[in-house]
């Protein structure tokens, strides 16, 4: 059957169930309601003074119940750092348990170790808002029978409430613990921040095991996981490598392609309509999308313009604009630097946030509904505006849905920006390889060779027009950058299915096929 | 024409190609080694390139390495004219 958006979607699929297609951002949102059930949140007792001190993780994991065809998740707080994926898999694996579902709320490049596990049938389904490298690659080739799963992260929580994902045992690292399993990430030496993808693996998870490597006297403050989820609690010696969590993203990029685009898209917002006292704004930790703060923090002070909040994953950039006055509050569902954890732990204005307020579609108002401007990035984007950030020009699975779709479907603005052609690589298409985003929730595309507005957002064109900034039409663009490239010869696929898109209401935007070796 | 001396032009940056060229004895041929980061999608246009140019400068004995990041096609061709003509020795002003 063929979704709205004219993609190929089967109508079931093995190990995954029934699917439905994608019929329009808001049209399951209009009812009011969910159809699915939510599942029961599991219910547990414990004995006043029992102790949740496990000696290792094995211990803890051996105590969690592990069995064939489990399901076990993860949080990604601690980005490329993280160790302890691998370390529980392993665990796992080395006692035989086969048949696993990974449901990590997204994979990066230092989970590249799990892909043996992979091939041998340790961990046969995975549901992810990203994934990269070596395992991105691997599936892209069809090493999984049943195909992955994308998520958005307010898709995930949608997940997680109706048992689409059934989580048996959640694993969840904080950088501070207490001995009843009190967690935070916004403090010790493995600090990373916010842990809200963590908070709803918590509730649901039928065992949660909190591993952290700095075991504090009761009460861990804040409470960002509370006691009454937690089942075990294991001291280690590193709960990841810290020069990896806390990576140097938010230094603003001196490419001067990303800084044109960027200096563009600040124009735009700026002459959007959007951009009024009060306005909340976010941005990705990104090359030219942090670089959209720069600009807009110099424009906010010229005119002496204070916004409301800013959202999303939090760089020491935001900080800097919250503490110069400019935003009154930082909602962070996910922190990037030290400065960030340091923030969060110690400004009140700077609210730690769980995913299901951040994104959820489904409850009485998650956040990004109140977003005013959000910027974006796209690894595609084609001339209906539809985005693709999950599937790279080679056809390899090489990046994340996140909160792009979540975000961009709450957005008034929502500006994508990126180069018109990467490394020879047009990425304004005819069509995009995969769809994440929906072109509906694009307003407008920012590239170093013009501004491309969604042919539905007349006002926001002719704004944009009297401000005297050079819009092109998009399909003249994508014939303009063609024509700079070269046509690229197209990649060949089989009609395996290896992986699914799912919108953030849970119907399937697009799927991914199996690429040809 | 015979190439008298080993020369290379370009750089290992994303959008640019590195060529190396060497001279190689007579009748040996022509030994090419391309690798490219958009080889599926431009391959075929670059071998022809390179062929083209080597083809125009009448090069029959020659080992040309190319290493592409995604350069285009101007690009790809100024790199290639360039490490010919060093290798030629009959670089002029700015090439010298």
């Amino acid at each position: 059957m063929l979704n709205s958006l004219g993609r190929e979607i089967p109508e079931y699929i093995e190990g995954i169930g029934k699917l439905e297609p994608y019929q329009g951002a808001l049209t399951k949102l209009r009812k009011g309601w969910m159809d699915e059930p939510t599942i029961p949140a599991p219910n547990k007792a414990y004995l006043p003074h029992q102790s949740k001190l496990c000696k290792t993780l094995e211990e803890a994991i051996i105590r969690s119940n592990p069995h064939n065809g489990m399901t076990v998740s993860f949080h990604h707080h601690l980005r490329n750092g993280d160790i302890l994926l691998v370390q529980t898999l392993t665990i796992l694996h080395n006692m035989g348990i086969r048949e696993i579902t990974l449901a990590s709320s997204s994979l990066n490049e230092c989970h590249d170790p799990i892909l043996p596990y992979l091939k041998d049938g340790t961990v046969t389904r995975i549901f992810s808002s990203g994934i990269r490298s070596q395992l991105g690659q691997a599936i892209a080739m069809g090493v999984l029978d049943t195909p992955v799963v994308i998520h958005s992260h307010g898709g995930r929580v949608r997940s997680i409430h109706t048992g689409k994902i059934q989580i048996d045992l959640a694993v969840i690292p904080a950088s501070a613990a207490d001995c009843e399993g009190n967690a935070t990430g916004s403090h010790g030496k493995s600090a990373f921040g916010s842990i809200g993808y963590a908070v709803i693996d918590a509730r649901y998870a039928k065992q949660v095991i909190v591993v952290t490597d700095n075991l504090v006297d009761f009460p861990c403050i804040p409470l960002s996981i509370s006691q009454n989820f937690i089942d075990h609690v294991v001291l280690v010696d590193s709960i990841g490598d810290a020069s990896k969590i806390a990576t140097g993203t938010t230094r603003i990029t001196n490419s001067p392609m990303d800084l044109r685009i960027a200096k563009l898209a600040a124009d735009v917002i700026e002459h959007s309509g959007f951009f009024v006292p009060g306005f909340a704004f976010q941005v990705g930790a990104g090359g030219a999308s942090l670089a959209v703060a720069k600009f807009i923090r110099e424009k906010m002070k010229t005119k002496g313009l204070k916004g409301s909040f800013m959202l999303g994953g939090i760089t020491s950039y935001c900080v800097d604009m919250l503490n110069e006055g400019l935003f009154e509050t930082i909602f962070d569902v996910q922190s990037f630097d030290a400065v960030v954890s340091n923030s969060l732990l110690n400004n009140r204005r700077h609210i730690e946030i769980p995913a299901a307020l951040y994104a959820n579609p489904f409850n009485c108002g998650c956040i990004t509904n109140k977003i005013d401007v959000v910027v974006l990035g796209a690894l595609e984007i084609d001339v209906d505006f539809n985005v693709n950030v999950i599937t790279g020009s080679e056809g390899k699975i090489r990046g994340a849905s996140g909160g792009h779709s979540d975000t961009a479907s709450g957005a008034k603005l929502t500006v994508v920006v990126c180069p018109s052609f990467r490394g020879r690589i047009p990425i304004i298409k005819k069509r995009v390889h995969t769809i994440v985003t929906p072109g509906e929730t694009v307003h407008v595309l920012v590239t170093e060779r013009g501004i491309c507005v969604n042919p539905a957002f007349k006002e926001l064109e002719e704004n944009l027009r009297r401000a005297g900034l050079n819009i092109k039409e998009i399909h003249d663009l994508e014939i303009e950058v063609d024509q700079i490239t070269g046509i690229p010869a197209p990649l060949e696929y089989t009609d395996k299915i290896v992986g699914i898109v799912e919108y953030r209401d849970g119907t399937i935007i697009d799927v991914i096929r199996q690429l040809k070796e | 024409m015979k190439p008298k001396i080993a020369a290379q032009s370009g750089t290992f940056e994303s959008s640019d190609v590195i060529v190396l060229i060497e001279p190689l004895p007579e009748n040996s041929g022509r030994k090419i080694e391309i690798s490219s980061s958009v080889m599926h999608q431009f391959g075929a246009s670059f071998n022809r390139i390179v062929v083209e140019m080597l083809d125009q400068y009448e090069l029959t004995d020659i080992h040309l390495i190319a290493k592409d990041k995604g350069a285009l096609e101007p690009t790809i061709k100024a790199r290639l004219e360039t490490a010919i003509k060093r290798s030629l020795d009959l670089q002029e002003g700015t090439l010298k």
